[in-house]
Order: structure tokens, then C-alpha cells, then sequence
């Protein structure tokens, strides 16, 4: 008889935090089932930069390897990369970097914003309308057939060649990854949901604001992603054809006096601004998905 | 027990029918809650309502009259136009023929004196509970309103402890629990069920008739219950509308109509293993084309 009270008195007081806590994850079961995996994934982006970093870095070493020493490259086939490093410094120091750099992050972020803006609109009407959708899918396709750069000519003919052909030319870089994830999306929205929005008094705008958009947020974003990195493709397009400053000069100008160091400075930082703008929208994204997804 | 709601055990007690279930107060917050505050009941008439798709007749000469506040059950096998016919009834499916009058006046498109729900939840995944019941407000009301309703109405479906979860958090049956609290939130004047605890398992489904019981005394609205299943019928409803084929007759038109109608004995809630409710529950079986004496 002794040992048993104190098993079962032990399984009593057990029981009480056990039960309390059972109806807690009865409560909430899937956030308290979500919430350590979260954690979890969340804690990866810390670590997760440290293991991004490692090839990045073995990189770097390996260009320090082969160009101390070795005499397996010339300096003007690939400079060391002390040698970008102060070519970065010198032109930091005459302004000129700062200038480049920020010409074509304007370039970018104004193509984009129109290319996206637009590719929203028109990807919303064509997806949500029928009737526009027969009328213009067919010339949007057909315009989407043809390969981007081929406007260039055209482009600097009409338009000229300043500002505005090279915004116009990002802009149709990033509109057609971002039209045609809208576009199919709201295609695909499940048509339970938006009958029952229906049945319950939505219509036009206000169901698209609460039951379409709201479903098409993680394809949109995916489509937003596409055109950013399209909008920089095409900025270094037209940088390279027509342009006195900006990366893409910095890369062409930089071939023709034979400065790699510069060469290789432009391509780092297209790859640091590419990276910068895409982690930003990330940033955006996450926050989207987690009020809407 | 997986409904935490007060009113579904004192139903389950109460023995003297829907009347006593009336009494029961919602909750302490809203006394005045148990005199159906603001609920209307409207009747529908229907009146030779037929629906064909393309050359194929689903529906032909269906007319009645529902009462205003009764709870009629349409019953039927797989692909007779029940759903089809409650569609109708709500303006969701605009291409019947007949007419049907609300209250009077003929359906609207989506008409706002119905409320529909339907076999799947169809909660927005990316909304809470609480937000997508709010979705069912009718938009003259002020946000303090609505606010008061909605909370009014997890109160009533046993859901406002789950107010902040998201649909895929809950299970299938809160889930519906949600939809039908969507659906009372315009307060409509007739309730349009869509075999709404047909993917339910079969105690959640039970315990799903009480609560609906309860609402229906608490709110008196007209409910149009679609459903294919007998005793669900027979518990719930005041009449049972058996839609069907003439099969024996080849020169009978094409299409489902009213094959029967009958009305239930007995106010609710209902002893489920009653004499009266079997012998109806046969006739409803060989009205479906099975036969009750081999099962």
C-alpha cells in the first residue's frame, strides 16, 4: 500500500498541468502545434546568413588564390580583388560610384513601379473580366512574343535616347512576369469562394479588395519577384546600348579602357543591388502573407 | 464535447420542445437576445419553377408555399435538383423559369433577404473566425453594430473562444458552425441550407441538428433545408419535400418534381426512435427508391 499513494498522488499532480495544458493546445491547436516549428524556421535566417555566406567567402578566396602569384591570369584578364576593392574606393571618393549607382537604382525602381503597376492593372482587368480577357489576351500575347530587347530600336527612335526609353524599356521587362502571374491567378481563384463573397453582397471592387486579391497574394508576389529581376536585367540592356552613366556604362566604358577591375567592381554591385532590392521586397512579402495567407 | 455552447446541453435536457429551448437565454450579455430581436421570417412561394441545362431538364413544375418561420426539408437521390432548386430560391442560379416570390416579390440576384449555407464552409482561409463572420453583416449596420452581432453569434454557435483562429485552425465542424453564423448575420428572412453537415461525421452531425434547432427557435427565420439524409429530415423539419422522377410512367416529362410532401408529426426536438417518425421515415425510403424492410 505505501508505494501506491505516492504513484498515485504523483499521477494526480501530473495530471493537472498535463490537462491544463491539453486544453491549451485544444484551444489553439494549430498555432501551439505551428508555433515551435516557426521558431524554428526563424531562427534559420540568423544561421541561415552565417551558411549563405560560406560560398560567398570560399569564392572570394579562391580569386585571392589565383590571382597572388600564380601568374595563371593577367591583371586585365582578372585583377585581384584588393584591386577592385580600391578601384571601388577611387571612384566612391571622385563621386562617380555614388552617381552610377544611383541613376540606375532610380532607373530600376521607376521602370519597375510603372512595369508592376501597370502589369497589376492590366493582369486584374483580363483576370477578373471575361469579356476584356477575350478582347485583349490575344495582343497582349502576341506583344508578350516578342522578345523584349527588340523595342530597343524602336524605342530609340521614337522616344529618344534619355531617360525616358530606358525607364519605358524596364517597364516592359517587368510587366509581363508581373501581368501574367495576376492574370493567371485571378483565373484560378477558387470559385466556391468568390460565389459565396457573392452570395454574401460583394461585388466589382469590394470583392476583389476581400476575396480575390487577398487569394492571388503569394502568385502576385511571386510575379513581383520575376519582374524585379527582370527590371535590373533590362537596365544593364540599356545601359549597355545607350547611356552615359549608370552600371551598365560603368561595365561598357569600363571594357573599352580595359579597366577589368572597374568591370568586375560594376558586377559586384549589380549582384549586391539585385540582391538588396529582391530581399527588400522579400521583407514585403512575408509581412503580406502573413495578414493574408 | 466538442461544443462548448451553454444552449446545446440545456437543449439537450430540455424535454418540452422548441418553445422552452426559445426561453433559454444567448448569453447574460444580450437578455434581450431571446425574443428573436430584429429576425424576420419571410414565406416563398413557388409557383410552376423549372431549371434545364441546355436540352437536359433537372427540374420541372415544382410549387409550393413556405410558411413563414417553418423549416422545410427537401430530400432526394444524388442529382434531383435539390441543390438546384435552393440555388434558385436564393438568386445564386438566375436561369429557372416559374417564379418565385419572396415575401411577395420575386428573388433578386444574390437576394439579401436569403442567406445561403452551403455544404463546404467556404471560409476565407486567410481571414479569422470572427472576420469572416463579419463578412456576413449587412453593410447598413454601424461598426459598433456589427461588432455586437458578430459576437452575439459566436456566442450562440458555441465559437467565441475560437474568435482569433484562422479557418484551417478549427475543425470541420466549427468550421460549419462559422458558416452558419455567416449566414444569420444579414439576420435573414429565409435561411438557405445547402446539405450543410453532410461532410460532417456522424455525431459532430448530430450535435449540428441540435444547434440548428436552437437557432431556428431563437431566430424564427424560414429555413429551406437541402439534405439526403431521412432522419436528419424528419428531426428537423416541419415538412418534407421529396423531389423525384416519375419512374414508372415513360410518358411523364423529363426533369425531377415534387414527389411527395408530407408533414412531421410532433414539435421539436424529436424522439428520434418514435413510431410515427418510422413509419414516415419508410415511406420516405421507398419515396427514394429503397426498400426500408431489407435494411
Amino acid at each position: 500500500m505505501p508505494p501506491t499513494r505516492p504513484i498515485s498522488r504523483r499521477l494526480t499532480s501530473d495530471r493537472d498541468p498535463s490537462r491544463s495544458t491539453h486544453h491549451a493546445a485544444g484551444r489553439c491547436s494549430g498555432q501551439d502545434a505551428r508555433t515551435p516549428g516557426r521558431r524554428r524556421r526563424r531562427k534559420l535566417p540568423g544561421g541561415g546568413l552565417l551558411i549563405g555566406a560560406v560560398v560567398p567567402a570560399l569564392l572570394l578566396g579562391l580569386w585571392w588564390l589565383v590571382t597572388e602569384g600564380t601568374g595563371t591570369f593577367s591583371p586585365v584578364q582578372l585583377p585581384a580583388p584588393q584591386t577592385v576593392f580600391s578601384a571601388g574606393v577611387g571612384l566612391f571618393e571622385s563621386g562617380d560610384l555614388i552617381d552610377h549607382m544611383t541613376i540606375s537604382l532610380q532607373r530600376v525602381l521607376l521602370g519597375f513601379a510603372a512595369g508592376a503597376g501597370l502589369g497589376l492593372a492590366l493582369g486584374s482587368l483580363l483576370g477578373l473580366s471575361s469579356i476584356a480577357d477575350a478582347l485583349l489576351h490575344p495582343t497582349v500575347g502576341a506583344f508578350r512574343a516578342v522578345p523584349s530587347l527588340a523595342w530597343v530600336p524602336l524605342l530609340l527612335l521614337w522616344v529618344g535616347i534619355d531617360e525616358d526609353s530606358k525607364v519605358i524599356l524596364i517597364a516592359i521587362g517587368a510587366f509581363f512576369p508581373v501581368f501574367t502571374a495576376v492574370h493567371s491567378a485571378l483565373r484560378h481563384v477558387d470559385a466556391q469562394l468568390v460565389e459565396a463573397g457573392r452570395a454574401f453582397g460583394f461585388h466589382g471592387v469590394r470583392l476583389l479588395g476581400t476575396v480575390q486579391l487577398p487569394a492571388v497574394v503569394p502568385s502576385v508576389f511571386s510575379g513581383l519577384r520575376l519582374g524585379l529581376a527582370q527590371a535590373w536585367l533590362f537596365l544593364v540592356a540599356a545601359e549597355l546600348l545607350a547611356s552615359s552613366e549608370g552600371l551598365g556604362f560603368l561595365l561598357d566604358e569600363s571594357r573599352n579602357n580595359g579597366r577589368t577591375d572597374r568591370l568586375l567592381l560594376a558586377i559586384v554591385l549589380l549582384a549586391l543591388l539585385g540582391k538588396l532590392t529582391d530581399t527588400l521586397l522579400g521583407i514585403v512579402e512575408r509581412k503580406a502573407l502573413k495578414t493574408w495567407a | 464535447m466538442i461544443l462548448p455552447a451553454s444552449t446545446l446541453t440545456e437543449d439537450d435536457v430540455s424535454t418540452t420542445g422548441a418553445a422552452a429551448a426559445a426561453s433559454v437565454p444567448i448569453s447574460g450579455s444580450s437578455p434581450a437576445a431571446s425574443s428573436r430581436p430584429g429576425y424576420t421570417s419571410l414565406d416563398v412561394q413557388l409557383s410552376g419553377v423549372g431549371r434545364s441545362f441546355g436540352d437536359h431538364t433537372v427540374l420541372r413544375d415544382v410549387s409550393l408555399r413556405v410558411a413563414p418561420g417553418e423549416v422545410l426539408a427537401i430530400l432526394g437521390s444524388s442529382g434531383c435538383g435539390k441543390s438546384t432548386l435552393l440555388r434558385a430560391v436564393g438568386g445564386l442560379d438566375t436561369g429557372s423559369t416559374g417564379e418565385i416570390l419572396i415575401d411577395g416579390s420575386a428573388v433578386q440576384r444574390y437576394d439579401e433577404r436569403t442567406a445561403v449555407g452551403f455544404q463546404e464552409p467556404r471560409l476565407l482561409p486567410w481571414r479569422s473566425i470572427y472576420k469572416n463572420v463579419s463578412l456576413g453583416l449587412p453593410r447598413s449596420l454601424s461598426k459598433a453594430e456589427g461588432r455586437e452581432r458578430v459576437d452575439e453569434l459566436l456566442e450562440l454557435v458555441g465559437l467565441k473562444d475560437r474568435a482569433a483562429l484562422r479557418p484551417r485552425e478549427i475543425s470541420g465542424g466549427m468550421a460549419q458552425r462559422a458558416s452558419l453564423a455567416r449566414a444569420l448575420a444579414r439576420r435573414p428572412g429565409v435561411l438557405l441550407l445547402d446539405e450543410p453537415f453532410g461532410a460532417l461525421d456522424a455525431l459532430t452531425r448530430l450535435k449540428m441538428q441540435d444547434l440548428l434547432l436552437d437557432v431556428h427557435a431563437q431566430t424564427g427565420t424560414t429555413v429551406l433545408l437541402v439534405t439526403h439524409d431521412v432522419d436528419e429530415a424528419l428531426q428537423l423539419a416541419d415538412r418534407v419535400l421529396l423531389l423525384g422522377m416519375n419512374a414508372g410512367d415513360p410518358t411523364a416529362a423529363e426533369g425531377a418534381t415534387i414527389a411527395r410532401l408530407l408533414n412531421v408529426p410532433g414539435s421539436r426536438p424529436r424522439d428520434r426512435a418514435s413510431a410515427e417518425l418510422a413509419a414516415l421515415r419508410g415511406e420516405l425510403f421507398s419515396g427514394l427508391g429503397v426498400d426500408s424492410h431489407t435494411h
